[in-house]
């Protein structure tokens, strides 16, 4: 049911653009829902994160993972125990950008059937990361659709992405990084018993959107080829607020366009916000200095407390008697 | 009979159910061994806490207050608009399951809701059902669930089944920290008057005398007078500490399991040595005799109770600067939260040391510096003269404290002092200590007798570690800085690895460290003969 | 065939058979996990478990003492003791290591040659029972030691006490009257 539900409602997607495009429905699914679809993804996320940081951090509470600043002559970890904001801003990228985390992942195991170890374990890591630089560079591919003339650095990224020198269009090595790293995390739900217990409908659906995406991408750019330059006309419509529906775009650009649009806008009511909620997690974005400057909590309030002039009072007969200075003979 | 006629092979096999059922549909299995007692009345009482009243875990009723979820979702709302830390951790969670098999309680039992993104996963559903439109909407597929007492029960179960080590969060790729979630879970715990006695008692206790043992402050004082009797017999030195004195430039703080439980004794017992021997104008406080801070273990606002009276003492007693000994929450709380609590602390003067005149600049607004630092610095100046032989029947390896690592980043500063004052180190595995530390399994108040059971199986991975280099290196002393560490370790040792003690780092400086005027030392603190002293006397 | 080599030719297939029969015994949820052939190991509890199994079986091979035996014995044992288990769920998993060699040596046991090895054989399972036994009991009973000392060390009253008999040594007066004083000013007296 957790799998199934959302590989159906993926299917579901799939047909309604077939049956969308087969009604005629070309402007509703080539202009309306995308520009919908960007709507929400982009008010969505302010949303989102507005609301985040409408919550204070009342506590200075990094999690510390290297040693401290202390002592001159210890070596401080900065990028694993920051004491500045430059530090942070190291750590942070690393986090964001070599997924450090992930990188250190470790799992026990049992070696020479009597000695248990934890050794490391990257797979996680390797698939994660594939799997969003792939993503990231299919979408900054896509902007060639969105640009005229098309920018200088596309064709840098192109050359490196089509590497490979297979196939005539040239073979774009992320497509499939892509494909394979969500088949990879899809199969790790799966078969992973942990990740397949702790695993939602919610998990499963964007892995299949993507998926399909991904392979409806794929089949665009070297099986049934479609016209491009039909649909760059549509694109740049879209940018230009200037809408056209040229003639002759195959339905499988209706669907790969729908999913595109389910995913932006489902984007900012899912987990997927952890793209943005990353930067606002208080324990790896705030620097680990909190006994050299003081971290204001803005609802600290007064609280009752016992004081020294209550203790002494319940305990001055045996303080004096065990000769323990007292304020009140 | 029955039982006596079955096969082996029918005994063996319990009838369990299907395993096939998600998480939701697998309702909690609360089991006796597992749990710590009940509070008792008149300690939620002396605090003040909320809706008091009698329930037995194992009981089918908890008695609760007839306007339980009201409150308990009115507590998760107010805590989403006080902590983004909490606001955040419930939306981005994309269950990876890097941190499933972090956590040693999830090793040491096996129970999957023991997977810090499940126990996560619990409030979280319930988090979804009422503050989100998918959950609203999609109900279950969302991952949302309605809040009924059974769900209360299992939240209460498994937040007092995470010792908040924060081991999960070293690896969460978003940083996630179940001990943040714990924390507020136990809150809500709180609000309807489920709290535990193991911690409401020492909470009361530290409210009204001072420190979570209740010792008076003649009791304070007589204590430490025994150590010194010790001292004398051990180092043929008499020393005078002195109590609430006004005008002392230090006032020591430390967890009162030092003054009174073993092994943390021999801990104090190294403190009174030291600054002894470095004529450290210091005072000890009866009123502010407790470092550590189990209202921690209960709410943020008790907590800021509890930890206000260092501050005031030191204020009132008109010290320059404040030094911690070992601890492991307490420093959690000392360096994270006390400043932003109770500060800022500009009646203080940023700490020096007045033997090597070193300035602690990273204690620059909270004023108080750790023990460790202290010493460390004291021996990188040569100020302290050591005997190292006299750790020689032992084998040191050393056990990062959850708090001081991961709430801290301390791992230098103890080690460093260790090999100056031992012969033989040996650290554990490397995934296994520093930041990847394990937990005691023990912690945040789950210290108690009843529940031995749970520590036992949580204390399991940590013990695995210690054997290893125990079967190695023959490791037979297992230092660290936390009292908690202390108390606890020594039963997990005891169980899973006899033959190994546990000491605080300060015993050992104490037993190495040279002392003017002293005569030949036969024994060690713990008053046990040293090699090649046999029949010196 | 003897039966040693024909222990020690099926020894896999046996230790895998044996471990399943002990892994049936966990709560479903924990077993699952504990099951999966990749995962069973990547946990203190399952490679302790299998570890000592697989030298335990070693040592019956190799017919070693009582102490080696009882070593490794102890390390299933001692886990298994604070898991929860009545007792003898605890302990039957020693039993099904007769029924995994059985199983294996189905096909042999009309030699009676073999048989009698084989009988002999279960003899040693059922001594290594007994052992079991033992070892569990000290466990538990170094559970409720460990309580104990907790309590005794720690308790609540144990510091009350601590707070009189100070009290006491202060004022100089015999800590029984100071204990009936304190029950007088209980009362209202
Ligand atoms: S590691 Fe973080 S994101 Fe992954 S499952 Fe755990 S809490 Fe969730
Ligand atoms: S904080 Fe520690 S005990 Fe709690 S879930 Fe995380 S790893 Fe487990």
């Amino acid at each position: 049911m957790k799998i199934l539900f959302p590989f159906f409602a993926v299917i579901a997607l799939v047909l309604l653009a077939v049956l969308g495009t087969a009604a005629n429905l070309h402007f509703l699914f080539g202009v309306v829902i995308p520009y919908a679809a960007l709507f929400i993804f982009i008010f969505g996320v302010i949303y989102r994160v507005l609301k985040w940081a409408k919550s204070p951090v009342p506590f200075c509470i990094p999690t510390t993972c290297g040693q401290q600043k202390s002592l001159p002559w210890i070596k401080q970890n900065k990028l694993e125990n920051p004491s500045s904001t430059l530090h942070v801003i190291g750590r942070m990228a690393l986090e964001v950008l070599t997924f450090r985390s992930l990188f250190r992942n470790i799992k026990g195991e049992l070696r020479d059937s009597s000695k248990f170890v934890y050794g490391s374990d990257k797979w996680l890591w390797l698939g994660g990361i594939a799997f969003h630089y792939a993503f990231l560079i299919v979408l900054l591919r896509h902007i060639r659709l969105f640009a005229e003339p098309t920018p200088a650095y596309l064709y840098i990224l192109e050359a490196f992405d089509g590497f490979l020198q297979i196939g005539i269009p040239r073979l774009f090595a992320t497509g499939v990084v892509l494909l394979a790293a969500a088949a990879f995390l899809f199969l790790r739900r799966i078969y992973v018993p942990q990740v397949r217990y702790i695993s939602l409908a919610a998990d499963y659906f964007p892995l299949f959107l993507i998926m399909c995406i991904a392979a409806t991408g794929i089949i665009m750019r070297y099986f049934f080829k479609t016209d491009i330059v039909g649909v760059k006309e549509l694109t740049m419509g879209l940018v230009s607020f200037s809408p056209v529906i040229p003639k002759g775009v195959g339905s499988i650009f209706y669907v790969h366009l729908l999913l595109v649009s389910a995913l932006f806008a489902y984007f900012p009511f899912s987990k997927l916000v952890h793209m943005a909620g990353v930067f606002l997690s208080p324990t790896r974005n705030m620097v680990a200095n909190s006994r050299e400057f003081r971290h204001v909590n803005p609802w600290n309030y007064p609280v009752k407390v016992h004081t020294y002039e209550e203790y002494e009072e319940d305990f001055r007969e045996k303080m004096k008697m065990a000769e323990i200075p007292v304020e009140k003979e | 009979m029955a039982k006596f006629t079955a096969k082996p092979k029918d005994l063996i096999h319990i009838d369990f159910k299907n395993p096939q059922t998600g998480w939701m549909d697998t309702p909690v299995d609360i089991r006796e061994h597992m749990y710590c007692h009940p509070s008792k009345a008149k300690d939620l009482e002396t605090v003040g806490f909320p809706n008091i009243h009698e329930w037995k875990p194992i009981d089918e009723n908890w008695n609760l207050p007839e306007n339980w979820k009201e409150t308990v979702l009115n507590g998760i709302k107010e805590r989403l608009q006080k902590y983004r830390s909490f606001h955040v951790f419930m939306d981005i969670c994309v269950r990876c399951g890097a941190c499933a098999d972090k956590c040693h309680f999830y090793l040491g039992t096996g129970d999957p809701k023991n997977m810090p993104v499940l126990r996560a996963e619990l409030l979280r559903s319930v988090y979804r059902k009422y503050f989100t439109a998918s959950g609203k909407i999609l109900g279950k597929t969302a991952g949302a669930r309605e809040l009924t007492e059974d769900v209360l029960k299992e939240i209460w179960n498994y937040y007092y089944q995470c010792t908040e080590c924060r081991r999960c969060s070293v690896f969460c790729p978003y940083g996630i920290d179940q001990a943040e979630i714990t924390m507020i879970g136990r809150e809500l715990t709180n609000l309807v008057g489920l709290q535990l006695g193991w911690i409401a008692g020492p909470v009361a206790n530290c409210y009204m005398k001072g420190n979570h043992l209740g010792l008076e402050p003649h009791t304070i004082k007589s204590n430490i007078e025994m150590m010194l009797d010790d001292i004398e017999t051990i180092t043929g030195i008499r020393i005078n500490p002195t109590f609430n004195r006004k005008g002392a430039e230090i006032l020591f703080v430390t967890p009162s399991g030092d003054l009174f439980a073993m092994p943390g004794i021999y801990t104090a017992m190294g403190y009174l040595m030291l600054f002894h021997e470095l004529g450290l104008d210091y005072t000890w406080s009866t009123y502010a005799s407790e470092g550590g801070n189990f209202g921690f273990f209960s709410s943020n606002e008790m907590a800021k109770r509890l930890n206000s009276k260092i501050y005031a003492e030191a204020k009132r007693l008109g010290v320059k600067w404040v030094l911690g000994g070992e601890c492991g929450h307490m420093w959690r709380v000392l360096h994270q939260y006390m400043d932003t609590w109770n500060g800022p602390a500009d009646f203080l003067e940023v700490p020096r040391s007045p033997i090597t005149g070193t300035v602690f600049d990273n204690a620059k607004s909270t004023k108080m510096t750790h023990i460790s630092e202290f010493t460390a610095d004291l021996i990188k100046h040569g100020k302290l003269k050591f005997d190292k032989s006299r750790n020689d029947h032992l084998k040191v390896t050393y056990h990062d404290s959850c708090n001081t690592a991961r709430g801290m980043g301390m791992f230098e500063e103890p080690r460093y002092i260790i090999k100056n004052v031992c012969n033989h180190f040996y650290d554990m595995p490397e995934n296994t200590i520093r930041e990847k530390t394990f937990c005691c399994g023990s912690g945040t108040g789950l210290n108690a007798s009843e529940n031995m059971e749970l520590r036992m199986r949580g204390g399991l991975p940590r013990a695995n570690a210690v054997k290893y280099v125990h079967e190695q290196h023959g490791v037979n002393m297992l230092a660290n800085i936390c009292a908690i560490d202390r108390a606890t370790l020594s039963a997990s040792m005891d169980y899973w690895v006899p033959g190994v003690g546990v000491a605080g780092i300060s015993e050992l400086v104490g037993n190495a460290l040279i002392m003017k005027g002293e005569k030949e030392r036969t024994a060690d603190l713990r008053g046990e003969t040293l090699p090649g002293k046999e029949g010196a006397e | 065939m003897s039966f040693n080599e024909f222990l020690s030719e099926k020894k896999p297939a046996i230790l895998k058979k044996w471990f399943d029969a002990i892994l049936d015994t966990y709560p479903a949820d924990t077993a699952n996990f504990l099951k999966k052939q990749k995962d069973r190991f990547a946990n203190p509890v399952g490679s302790t478990i299998y570890s000592g199994m697989d030298s335990l079986l070693n040592s019956l091979l190799n017919d070693d003492d009582a102490d080696a035996i009882s070593k490794y014995l102890d390390d299933i044992v001692r886990i298994r003791a604070v898991q929860d288990f009545t007792p003898s769920q605890s302990l039957a998993f020693v039993f099904s290591l007769k029924d995994a060699v059985r199983e294996e040596a189905a096909s042999k046991i009309n030699s009676p040659d073999f048989s009698a090895k084989l009988i002999a054989f279960e003899r040693r399972v059922d001594a290594l029972a007994l052992a079991a036994f033992d070892i569990y009991m000290k466990c538990r009973e170094k559970i409720y030691d460990l309580k104990a000392n907790e309590l005794r060390n720690m308790t609540v009253k144990l510091v009350e006490r601590a707070n009189l008999i100070f009290e006491a040594r202060y004022r100089d007066i015999d800590l029984k009257d100071l204990v009936l004083e304190g029950n007088k000013s209980e009362r209202g007296e």
